[in-house]
């Protein structure tokens, strides 16, 4: 058995923000949709209603009689408590990620776990990791506790990409912040693009999820679940 | 029990007390501060406090964003048919002529001022974007009086912190209320007019209280009263608005 087992694969402040983001994730991933169904269509611009056509619009039923879907009912008004719910998680994530951030900073998780280093930013290097990927071949005990380029770089983009891009987008759909920093919305194009921009960062984060479960489950759920628990990955037989 | 697990428990109580407490302070300071809303009960009470509370000290008098005139949308979606009750109906008829808003509670004069009596103060006209909670969105040019002018000439008494108001009877009443913050922002308008023209009974004419640094639902149409209040406990639920006492929250200003 290699050494080094008893190590920690997780340090505790990654494990706990890991869930409750993880929590709140599902939370605003939920009523997000319950809102979006209010009004399942997108603009670009500043201006956006039934009268003028959609950038694009979901093929699903809505929640309100007003736009019309193709679907012969309308669907139960959720947003009320949506949005309550909605913000509660936005801002416990907005708490969680600044204990993360000052954490991966102070004990240079960012630097040392996630920045990939310059030699496997090679095309060769790239190459390889991807030609090895769709193997599915289990994790050689390095890699079980260190993360690869493909990993780092997608973990990188969701945590300084994706998710401060939700934070900003949904800020430049407050008529009372954007009154405040209005370049917040201007930037984007205005409202309804950062409504769009919103939705669109929302799905690939989502396909991130589900690429996420399912790389843990061909990784091994039981340890991988464990690591991310209790810290220690289950020792393998 | 060990020494460091005893120091530890120790620790942890006293870190336990001061945090509740520090939490019992900062929510009395707040609430002195203002920047409690109405709704703040509940589970989801905390996140919107915090969004109240964060935007009220981040956005202070900002203005809304305003927009040039060739950005008015062409075709701004009227959300929903004009009333047909009969009263409404009788108003409308007369061309709104004996339409009243009134304005009482903490005020020196109450008064009644018809639609004609309010074109007479200065005329206020912003070109803002009205965006729906559901998602949809238009900018429009809205003409009318500031809320502030017509609370100073009806004599703002101190110690004022909400100003409700509340639509005709019609269907079911809707009512909202702002805090001082908002009702006395130059840009929270008693609106008459839209794009050049009266206010459309489509977008709440004769009468809309345009309040642009809030969600559509926060500018409420068809309006007739405007109430000044240092509480919200007496109307309705005492969440600070119809929607509120739905499912709605009070601030919209998200």
């Amino acid at each position: 058995m290699p050494g080094n087992t008893s190590a920690q694969r997780h340090s505790g402040v990654i494990r706990v923000t890991h869930w409750i983001v993880t929590l709140c994730f599902f939370a605003l991933l939920l009523t997000g949709g319950l809102i979006v169904i209010s009004h399942p269509r997108f603009y670009w611009g500043e201006e956006g209603s039934v009268l003028m056509p959609a950038l694009f619009s979901l093929p699903i039923p809505a929640s309100r009689g007003s736009v019309s879907t193709g679907y012969s009912f309308v669907l139960k008004d959720q947003n009320g408590w949506s949005r309550y719910l909605h913000f509660q998680a936005g801002w416990i994530v907005v708490f969680t990620a600044l204990v993360y951030a000052i954490h991966g900073l102070w004990t240079r998780h960012f630097r040392d776990n996630l920045m990939p280093s310059a030699a496997e930013l090679t095309g060769r290097a790239l190459f390889g990791v991807i030609r090895k990927h769709p193997r599915f071949q289990p994790p050689d005990e390095a890699e079980a506790r260190s993360y690869n380029v493909l990993q780092r770089v997608t973990y990188l983009t969701v945590i300084f990409v994706l998710f401060p891009a939700m934070i900003w987008t949904g800020l430049a759909m407050s008529p009372a912040f954007t009154a405040a920093c209005p370049f917040v919305a201007d930037i984007l194009g205005g409202f309804q693009s950062a409504r769009t921009i919103h939705f669109l960062v929302t799905v690939a984060l989502a396909l991130f999820v589900a690429v996420h479960v399912a790389m843990i489950w061909l990784a091994g759920f039981g340890s991988r679940m464990k690591a991310m628990t209790t810290g220690t990955p289950k020792e393998r037989a | 029990m060990s020494d460091i697990s005893r120091r530890r428990v120790i620790r942890t109580g006293i870190a336990a007390t001061a945090g509740v407490s520090g939490v019992a302070a900062a929510a009395r300071l707040a609430d002195l501060a203002g920047l409690i809303p109405p709704d703040s009960g509940g589970i989801l009470g905390p996140g919107e406090t915090l969004t109240y509370a964060a935007q009220r000290l981040i956005v202070d008098q900002s203005p809304a964003r305003e927009f040039s005139r060739d950005k008015i949308s062409k075709s701004p979606y009227p959300n929903g048919k004009p009333p047909a009750d009969e009263i409404f109906v009788r108003h409308q008829a007369n061309g709104f002529a004996d339409w009243k808003l009134s304005v009482d509670g903490m005020v020196a004069r109450p008064s009644s001022f018809s639609i004609a009596e309010l074109k007479r103060f200065p005329v206020s006209s912003q070109i803002t974007h009205l965006a729906c909670e559901e998602g949809w969105s238009y900018i429009a040019e809205w003409i009318g009086v500031p809320l502030a002018h017509v609370l100073e000439a009806a004599g703002l008494q101190a110690g004022a912190k909400y100003v409700v108001y509340a639509s005709l009877p019609i269907q079911r009443r809707r009512w909202d209320s702002v805090d001082m913050a908002e009702a006395l922002h130059p840009q929270t308008l008693i609106t008459y007019g839209m794009n050049g023209e009266a206010l459309p009974v489509e977008h709440g004419g004769p009468l809309r209280l345009r309040v642009p640094r809030h969600l559509g639902y926060k500018s409420i149409k068809f309006i007739t009263s405007i109430t000044v209040t240092d509480s919200l406990k007496g109307f309705g639920k005492g969440r600070g608005s119809s929607a509120a006492d739905g499912a709605y929250s009070w601030y919209a200003g998200i």
